[in-house]
């Protein structure tokens, strides 16, 4: 029986806040990839940007981490991870890609077995896998001029790996075909349905806080408190 | 500065940048308006709740806001009302687990509550029952209030409250109601549920009047338009027009409870579109499957089961 490749998921983005939107993204992309027979999801990375990203309305990371952390308390698979966002400077997503990987790398227990020269140490084709999880939107910006350097597009693809879930209003499947980078991997992009849609987009929730309206149910209620409790996003338009 | 009284939306609150100012105008503008010159509301929400999702949940914070937000309307509570088992849609669970989804998912919230009284009816309750049932039930604690007696809560005890109406408008009748006047129920729903309005046979046409003309009708859209067009090309609702209050819902939040049942029945993951109790309590008890989907199957719907008796005799 050929056994399951094993896959950390890894989402980079702002997070500014989190929602619920992007804890489905996870949801999803598990779903999906066992779905296809081949793989075992294994863990989940969320990765806050740093703060010299530059975006608007960028809250500071140590909040938007936190924010992370709280609405991850309930589950069992998906964690935070800090250090992109204490980097000295922002970095690109391929350097963040790279970084996990050789953590993921360095903490398997298998290599010692390897290490040892065992005849009968598990055997190396359950190498974990870490892809990059995103929404269709940013597949999109794959197209953006200066954005991404070509290079890490390719790395990305080739290296690591795609999941990408679609979002109203996107075409996955003509974004690659727009992208012979993209067309050339394409078996390692995965394009998950999301059945349900669910345009929780964090601008509209920083909107709706800043006008004082309700975003109970559409984030954690452990994040609503947190961001009350810090007054964050308090007034539109922070600059 | 910031002026926080629990009785003024939170939209108005938090004076900060200058950006506010307007903001402040019509709070000072609101603040001079007695607080009994607003209307005191509570929403109710009908339905199969099978299971309750993130969506209904949000179509009360919309109402709420929006409500409020007039400046004539204080929403007070926010009642969910599950439908009886009598209804007999396709894939209708049992009313006893989507009560109890419904109060989980309503647990840490202050100003929403679940109402057992239609799921516990013998047959299919109307909706224009069950609200007059909660405006009587409003009218019966007000006049409680004021007569400084006990409330009744005990559900079905119509007869004593319809005896206590009668007490009460006299009392009325008799001395200057002090108070803010009885909170007005009110039918919280999506488009889905106006629009509904239109399929033949499904609502009688009194009851329709009833709705939007003796309480009045509360409807989260996203497609606004479409909403407004069929209140236009219907009498009854274009004559109740100002009873009819259309939100505009900004964000997709698509969580239909069939797509939650689909998904639960390919063992793909609710965790997000579903509070975290709801999704436990599922998943404990295996309440959604390919079985309990064929549930009613070949069974006429209530209503229009009714319909046909009623054109029968």
């Amino acid at each position: 029986m050929k056994s399951r490749i094993p896959v950390v998921l890894l989402a980079c983005g702002s997070f500014n806040p989190i929602t619920n939107m992007h804890l489905r993204l996870f949801e999803v992309a598990r779903d999906h990839l066992h779905q296809t027979g081949r793989y075992q999801v294994i863990g989940g990375i969320i990765s806050p940007v740093n703060d010299n990203y530059g975006k608007k309305d960028l809250v500071a990371a140590r909040h938007r981490v936190a924010m992370a952390r709280l609405a991850l308390q309930t589950s069992d698979w998906i964690q935070v991870d800090p250090w992109e966002s204490e980097q000295v400077q922002w970095m690109e997503t391929v350097k963040v890609l790279r970084h996990h990987h050789s953590e993921l790398l360095r903490s398997l227990p298998w290599k010692e077995g390897l290490d040892q020269g065992k005849a009968d140490s598990p055997a190396p084709a359950a190498v974990p896998e870490l892809k990059l999880l995103c929404g269709a939107d940013v597949l999109k910006t794959f197209q953006t001029p200066n954005l991404w350097k070509d290079t890490h597009i390719q790395e990305i693809v080739e290296k690591f790996g795609l999941v990408c879930v679609d979002r109203a209003g996107h075409d996955p499947k003509g974004y690659i075909l727009g992208s012979p980078i993209l067309q050339r991997y394409q078996d390692n992009i995965h394009l998950a349905r999301e059945p349900v849609q669910n345009e929780i987009s964090a601008t509209y929730i920083r909107r709706a806080l800043g006008q004082g309206q309700s975003v109970k149910y559409l984030l954690p209620d452990a994040v609503i408190a947190y961001i009350k409790e810090h007054d964050l996003y308090a007034s539109p338009g922070e600059e | 500065m910031c002026l926080l009284r629990s009785s003024i939306s939170p939209s108005l609150c938090l004076v900060k940048r200058g950006v506010r100012v307007f903001r402040l105008d019509l709070q000072l503008q609101i603040l001079s308006m007695e607080n009994s010159e607003k209307t005191e509301v509570v929403l109710l929400a009908c339905g199969s709740f099978n299971p309750i999702t993130n969506m209904h949940l949000r179509l009360f914070e919309l109402a709420r806001d929006y409500m409020n937000g007039t400046g004539k309307y204080e929403v007070i509570k926010g009642i969910i009302s599950p439908v009886g088992d009598a209804y007999k849609k396709k894939g209708l669970i049992s009313a006893h687990h989507r009560v109890i989804m419904a109060e989980l998912a309503t647990r840490n919230s202050k100003w929403l509550e679940v109402d057992t009284w239609e799921s516990l009816q013998q047959d299919w309750i109307e909706t224009a029952t069950v609200l007059r049932h909660h405006q009587e039930k409003l009218e019966a604690s007000s006049c409680d209030q004021q007569q400084d007696s006990p409330v009744l809560e005990r559900p079905g005890r119509k007869r004593k409250w319809a005896e206590q109406r009668q007490d009460c408008s006299q009392k009325k009748s008799l001395e200057q109601t002090k108070t803010k006047g009885v909170p007005k129920v009110k039918l919280l729903c999506g488009a889905d549920l106006l629009e509904s309005f239109g399929v033949p046979n499904l609502w009688k046409g009194e009851d329709i009047t009833k709705i939007v003309g003796d309480y009045g009708l509360i409807c989260i859209t996203r497609a606004g338009n479409d909403a407004q067009k069929f209140i236009y090309e219907s009498d009854v609702l274009w004559k109740h027009q100002n009873n009819i209050h259309l939100v505009n819902e900004w964000i997709t939040n698509d969580i239909s409870s069939t797509k939650i049942r689909r998904a639960l029945r390919r063992g793909q993951s609710i965790r997000y579109l579903v509070p975290d109790l709801v999704q436990e309590y599922i998943e404990k008890h295996s309440l959604y499957s390919s079985e309990s989907e064929e549930r009613n199957v070949g069974v006429i719907l209530a209503p229009l089961q009714r319909k046909t008796a009623e054109a029968d005799t």
